[in-house]
């Protein structure tokens, strides 16, 4: 073998490997089947809104399915971050898979932006950002709107699990606050086939209002049974419930409902004074462009709202060290903390070195159904 | 609490119960004829309430393809069989006679079912198209996972069903997807019953859960079929020896199940949201009254199931959030008394 036969592809080799390494690397975990791939799919489907390049470095994006297990999940950020040395995570959509993912992005020092409300261990997020809402931050414009109508006792209807434990006791805080009490709390589960009992408990006690915590069409049925006990008060729904398939379950029966939301899938309908409304329209219209009319939703708004955040954290972590290293990394965790407040397509954040949840106050708002559509409560 | 609200828990448990003393009577079935504890006996009930959902929408429902697919590997399965076997007179016959009932049929329903998905048929003639396709999913169940394990200890047959049920499970979340649906009443009408008020499909679950209990009765007690699924259920190997097939009493109680849970999917549809995964726990409770009535006795069953029922809707008034936990501490009083009370038998 003579010495050219070994240069050239060593050089070759070479030449390739500094390419790999001017690149930037994103590592995505989204469940895109099991349980959650109501939330994995759109994710995914919003990821063809991200640009082909951030501060002059190419994105290289490695996406994988860890079908709603949290095993899966960690095994796949152990691979982002060991074999493809990722310069950041992304995902996952379920909570309980990104839960586990936050622990091996704190480990291998690598920043995890979540799509969904993780609650960690104090401490635990060193590394972990959320792109979803706080139920807590949620709670929030609830609790102004009912005050704002007068209403004084309300009743909680909401998933015997951890979504529902955490609404009410985030909610119970807020209300305290403004003079509401909760009068009553009952729970049930999302494949129960009946809820009329607990429906008949609350509305005997007759509040001036009942708030159900649930999700998609599973907060229908809980509706329908409120309703059907003739209760004449207001209803309220949580940002799960914020999607087509509450009108599509629940028909008639959810007319005048009051459903808390990120401001992206109604942003044609914000004031333009509001600092979300150019993004949400703009990825609105992007992505019906691509998955047709009335495909918007909350999910794929996160993914879109991940490239704003990177648009303006990479250019500022570049100046510091190269893609592909620990002091790269570390820059990028550095820039997301000091980033300051950054208006994005669902409400606006603004992520310290202690806050890792981001969304300001400001940022949930609520919307009315009105004639099977969503209308913004101004 | 006063009497209208006692009355109205009553009247949800009840119809809650009805569905449960459905799903433990086809559990009591299954496990008398081919001691197979069937798990998976809430998924036919998924599975009915969301192909109707599915037909509704305009959509040709997966499980058409799952039956065509099944069925197929079935109607192999037997043709392996039979060809292994020497050659007798009429073999040639006998393999036609299995494509009409295996290959023919099925496609038949599915050629039906692509044709009218799209036509927005009444909902009483989806409903029967619902049942005619869950109903063979049954006895192919009963085929592609039991058949040739069919004398298999019942820990055995136990585990197979529990695979079965995530095999069912993943299906079902593959066919109709996360989100669940809710299908509109096959009867749309309200009857007031003094203060309270009935609607037309909980009448409906009640006539067609007296009615069942009824046939039922006349089927084991009046018919020939009943007695050989009587028989095969009493000793297996004496239903034998008197030419009853165990396989084809197999294959009648799992078609009777399945067609007894997707009956109780559509009954239910209209009355709560149905998810993928919604069976699972339905059938449970079912089996928690089968359990209550030793396995063994329908009435027990079907009483059983219904106070079940009315103890769920009571405790989810007193204490929501501990409802499950009442309901399925119900079964230890039941054990207790049933093991002190009852001579205990060596297993056969």
């Amino acid at each position: 073998m003579t010495l050219r036969k070994l240069i050239v592809p060593t050089l070759v080799a070479l030449l390739f490997q500094s390419a790999a390494q001017a690149e930037i690397t994103i590592g995505v975990s989204l469940p895109l089947t099991g349980p959650a791939s109501g939330l994995g799919i759109p994710c995914n489907n919003g990821l063809a809104l991200w640009p082909k390049s951030i501060g002059g470095e190419t994105l290289r994006v490695i996406v994988l399915d860890d079908a709603s297990d949290p095993t899966v999940g960690v095994k796949n950020a152990r691979r982002f971050v060991s074999e493809d040395k990722v310069d950041l995570i992304v995902g996952s959509a379920a909570t309980p898979v990104a839960l586990a993912m936050s622990d091996v992005a704190a480990q291998a020092k690598t920043v995890q932006l979540a799509a969904s409300p993780i609650v960690t261990a104090p401490g635990k997020d060193e590394w972990s950002f959320r792109l979803a809402q706080s139920n807590a931050v949620m709670a929030i414009p609830v609790v102004a709107h009912m005050k704002k109508h007068g209403v004084k006792t309300v009743g909680f209807l909401g998933y015997s699990d951890t979504y529902g434990e955490s609404w009410l006791n985030d909610f119970t805080k807020e209300t305290k606050a403004a003079g509401i009490t909760v009068i009553g709390a009952e729970r049930f589960a999302r494949t129960d086939t009946s809820v009329t009992a607990q429906a008949l408990k609350l509305t005997a006690a007759n509040p001036d209002a009942i708030l159900i915590a649930a999700s998609g069409s599973g907060a229908a049925m809980p509706h329908k049974a409120v309703v059907d006990r003739g209760y004449r008060g207001k209803i309220y729904q949580t940002h799960s419930a914020a999607s087509r398939d509450l009108m599509r379950v629940g028909g008639k029966d959810v007319e005048g409902a009051f459903v808390v939301s990120g401001p992206a899938t109604v942003a044609d309908q914000l004031p333009d004074s509001n600092p979300s409304k150019k993004f949400g329209v703009d990825y609105i219209a992007r992505y019906e462009k691509i998955y047709g009319a009335g495909s918007r939703n909350q999910f794929a708004a996160h993914m879109y709202d991940a490239a704003i955040l990177l648009e303006k954290a990479v250019p500022v972590a570049l100046k510091k060290a190269r893609p592909g290293t620990p002091e790269f990394r570390a820059a990028l965790k550095e820039a997301l903390e000091s980033g300051g407040v950054t208006p994005v397509s669902q409400g606006i954040i603004d992520y310290t070195a202690q806050d890792h949840w981001g969304f300001t106050k400001e940022t949930g708002l609520i919307m009315k159904v009105v004639n099977g559509d969503w209308k913004v409560e101004q | 609490m006063d009497l209208t609200i006692a009355g109205v828990l009553t009247l949800d448990g009840l119809t809650n119960g009805a569905i449960y003393a459905l799903l433990g009577i086809a559990t009591v079935l299954i496990f008398t004829v081919t001691r197979i504890l069937f798990i998976p006996q809430g998924e036919f009930v998924a599975f009915g309430a969301l192909t109707l959902a599915l037909f509704q929408t305009g959509q040709v429902p997966g499980t058409v393809w799952l039956l065509l697919v099944a069925s197929a590997a079935a109607f192999l399965l037997d043709l392996r069989i039979l060809l292994r076997t020497p050659a007798a007179p009429g073999r040639s016959r006998t393999v036609l006679r299995l494509a009409l009932g295996q290959l023919a049929l099925p496609a038949v329903i599915a050629a039906v079912s692509v044709w009218a998905a799209p036509r927005d048929l009444p909902i009483l003639l989806q409903g029967l198209l619902t049942l005619l396709i869950v109903t063979p999913l049954g006895p192919l169940t009963y085929r592609l996972a039991y058949q040739s394990i069919a004398e298999a200890s019942v820990l055995v047959l136990l585990i197979v069903s529990v695979g079965v049920h995530f095999v069912l499970l993943g299906l079902a979340l593959f066919f109709f997807g996360a989100e669940g649906f809710r299908n509109p009443p096959f009867v749309d009408a309200r009857y007031a019953l003094g203060p309270l008020s009935l609607s037309g499909q909980v009448v409906a679950i009640f006539i067609a859960f007296v009615l069942l209990m009824v046939l039922l009765k006349l089927f084991f007690g009046r018919t020939l079929y009943g007695k050989a699924l009587r028989a095969t259920a009493v000793n297996r190997l004496g239903a034998r020896l008197l030419a009853i097939s165990a396989d084809a009493a197999g294959k009648l109680a799992f078609a009777m199940a399945a067609f007894i849970g997707a009956l109780s999917g559509l009954l239910i549809g209209s009355t709560t949201t149905v998810f993928y995964d919604s069976g699972f726990l339905i059938g449970l409770k079912g089996f928690i009254a089968a359990v209550g009535g030793g396995l063994a006795s329908y009435p027990a069953t079907a009483v059983g199931a219904l106070l079940l029922g009315v103890a769920e809707s009571f405790g989810s008034f007193w204490a929501s959030s501990l409802k499950e936990a009442i309901v399925f501490t119900l079964i230890l009083p039941v054990l207790l008394w049933r093991s002190l009370y009852t001579p205990h038998h060596e297993e056969h």
